[in-house]
């Protein structure tokens, strides 16, 4: 198991925003995460990626506890995060963007980080244009192939995504779930936290239903697609 | 008003504007990249730059230089006088920051409160060296620190030759040497400072810092160690600035950083608080004017012109002359 997490609690002040969750995300799977505004799906990927205060619970990564590991550490030990939101650094150039992402590379050299320049801009040819502008004048699904590019700099083995389908046109959204399955393929781990609850599923091995910071149903995309439950609240009644 | 003295007068106003003007530059620089990381005006900054003026003094009495030393002999001793107070007032600057900030912060302390530590150390520092006599012998130490501690309430001069030679004239007004040294070597320290912020890893890291530190540390940003590097940016060059300082003054006591500080934070805020950029324009700007509104109005107008500008400029410019924030600065 890549990721295991064991009845994990975190607290806003005394506010419980997730409440002894459990999960697992298995070498080279999609894992989704899906639930409603507010039921901790953000809190959850900040604790992962260390920026959260565990309460009680543990997150092993790859057989090790994270415990006592800060977030910058977490990152060299190769989980990523595209932050919800899209968290783009503004006032630096797209480029400036992606080379933040190799930021805890040993080797950062022009020379080295060539072959993920190449990744990412052939996932994303769009970005290639736009390669000398400030990130905070693109578009908004600019904006996220830049957080999602800028993660894969970082040549993760957990790739952590935030909503990456928040706020896109519905075409652009069929695109980037589209680009997440390629990444996928080839041989990083997805953990992906989505509201859009039909095109997660789709794409996932494993899903898990999240409720007011609590874990309501588990099973594997389509058994979680065709709950009945699932579909009623979450899917509109068909996917 | 004396126009015709500025008139006549105005090449001597502006070259003096324009040396007290990098001295404010440099410092304002401490202030506004703090800003940019943290959002805290680092009230004890001031006192930073004070520190390095006694490092400067103290550096060369160590070293035995005096009125006798000439020539490259001198040149190298403030050289060395510069390094040593670069070092001291970096070394105080992370000091501040471990004491007076980082408990505070990481605890979520919003920045008023961090602000009110700010101010706190700021006393705390300029009274430890106002008292250094009296705490030395209650140290029983008085006797080993001899002059170092003697007479701390009052101004200490700088122990090496002050007298400055003309070196070219510029529309009427004789260039000095110490002229020249002062606003050169502050120009290249800021270019160095911004070189420093736009082209390296460590600089990457502070400008993610200053745009979005949740973000940052998802980058493998380490904040804490992002926030030291810059607070001991900030106190090198306030360092240089107090030796810069005590080459053009020629004095310093345990207050003198406070009106220093005030017109280094003018300066910060009036070139755009968080801009690398707006600190050089700011200090600049503000020394200029400074020096021709004493030429017109009289020397005790000096701090009336200095602060009435900044108000003018904010009704105009809230985000000051330059606006933009360290963060969004472009490389
Ligand atoms: N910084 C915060 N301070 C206080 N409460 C927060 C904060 N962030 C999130 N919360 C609360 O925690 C709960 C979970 O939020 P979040 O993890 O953002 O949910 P989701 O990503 O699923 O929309 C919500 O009730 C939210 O209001
Ligand atoms: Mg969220």
């Amino acid at each position: 198991m890549l990721l295991e997490v064991r009845d994990l609690s975190v607290n806003y002040g005394h506010i419980e925003a997730i409440r002894d969750i459990s999960f697992d995300v298995p070498e080279g799977s999609v894992v989704t995460l899906i639930g409603a505004n507010g039921a901790g799906k953000s809190t959850t990927l900040k604790t992962i990626s260390g920026l959260r205060k565990v309460r009680t619970g543990s997150i092993v990564y790859d057989g090790q506890d994270l415990a006592k590991v800060s977030a910058d550490r977490r990152v060299q030990m190769g989980i990523s995060q595209a932050p919800e939101g899209r968290g783009i650094f503004p006032g630096m150039t797209v480029r400036e963007n992606l080379e933040m992402g190799a930021y805890v590379r040993r080797n950062r050299s022009a020379a080295a980080l060539a072959p993920d320049f190449e990744r990412v801009l052939t996932l994303f040819p769009r970005l290639a244009e736009r390669i000398k502008q400030p990130a905070g004048n693109l578009s908004g699904g600019e904006q996220q192939m830049v957080a999602i590019g800028r993660a894969l700099m970082a040549q993760p083995r957990l790739l952590l995504l935030d909503e990456p389908s928040m706020g896109l046109a519905p075409k652009l959204i069929q695109q980037i779930f589209r680009i997440i399955e390629e990444i996928n393929a080839q041989g990083t781990t997805v953990l992906l936290v989505e509201q859009n609850a039909a095109q997660a599923l789709r794409r996932a091995h494993l899903a898990y239903l999240l409720e007011t910071g609590e874990i309501v149903r588990s099973g594997t995309g389509s058994e979680l697609a065709g709950d009945p439950a699932v579909r009623a609240a979450y899917l509109g009644g068909d996917v | 008003m004396h126009f015709q003295y500025v008139f006549d007068n105005f090449a001597s106003l502006f070259i003096g504007g324009l040396v007290f003007g990098s001295v404010y530059a440099l410092i304002a620089l401490g202030y506004t990249m703090v800003y940019g990381v943290l959002q805290l005006i680092n009230f004890a900054h001031s006192e930073v730059f004070m520190f390095g003026t006694f490092a400067t003094v103290w550096a060369l009495w160590l070293i035995g230089a005096d009125a006798t030393t000439m020539g490259v002999a001198l040149v190298l001793s403030i050289a060395f006088a510069m390094v040593a107070s670069m070092i001291t007032s970096g070394g105080v600057a992370l000091l501040l920051e471990r004491v007076a900030y980082r408990p505070l912060l990481k605890r979520g302390a919003p920045r008023l409160i961090a602000l009110i530590s700010a101010i706190g150390a700021s006393f705390v520092l300029s009274e430890a060296m106002g008292l250094r006599g009296a705490i030395a012998s209650a140290l029983g130490l008085s006797d080993t620190l001899g002059r170092y501690v003697a007479r701390s309430r009052e101004n200490l001069g700088m122990p090496t030759d002050r007298t400055t030679t003309v070196q070219f004239e510029l529309f009427g007004y004789g260039v000095t040497n110490v002229n020249i040294i002062v606003v050169v070597s502050a120009v290249l320290m800021m270019v160095a400072a911004d070189q420093f912020i736009r082209r390296t890893r460590t600089g990457r890291g502070i400008r993610a810092v200053a745009q979005d530190p949740e973000t940052a540390s998802l980058m493998g940003v380490n904040s804490t160690r992002v926030i030291q590097i810059t607070f001991l940016i900030g106190g090198m060059l306030a360092g240089a600035a107090a030796t810069l300082y005590m080459l053009h003054i020629g004095a310093t006591r345990y207050n003198a950083g406070f009106l220093l500080g005030v017109k280094a934070f003018t300066a910060a805020v009036l070139g755009g608080i968080g801009n690398l950029r707006g600190a050089l324009v700011g200090g600049l700007v503000l020394g200029v004017a400074e020096g021709l509104g004493a030429g017109l109005f009289g020397n005790e107008w000096r701090h009336v012109v200095a602060f009435v500008l900044l108000i003018l400029i904010l009704l105009f410019r809230p985000t000051g002359l330059l606006g933009e924030s360290l963060g969004k600065a472009r490389a």
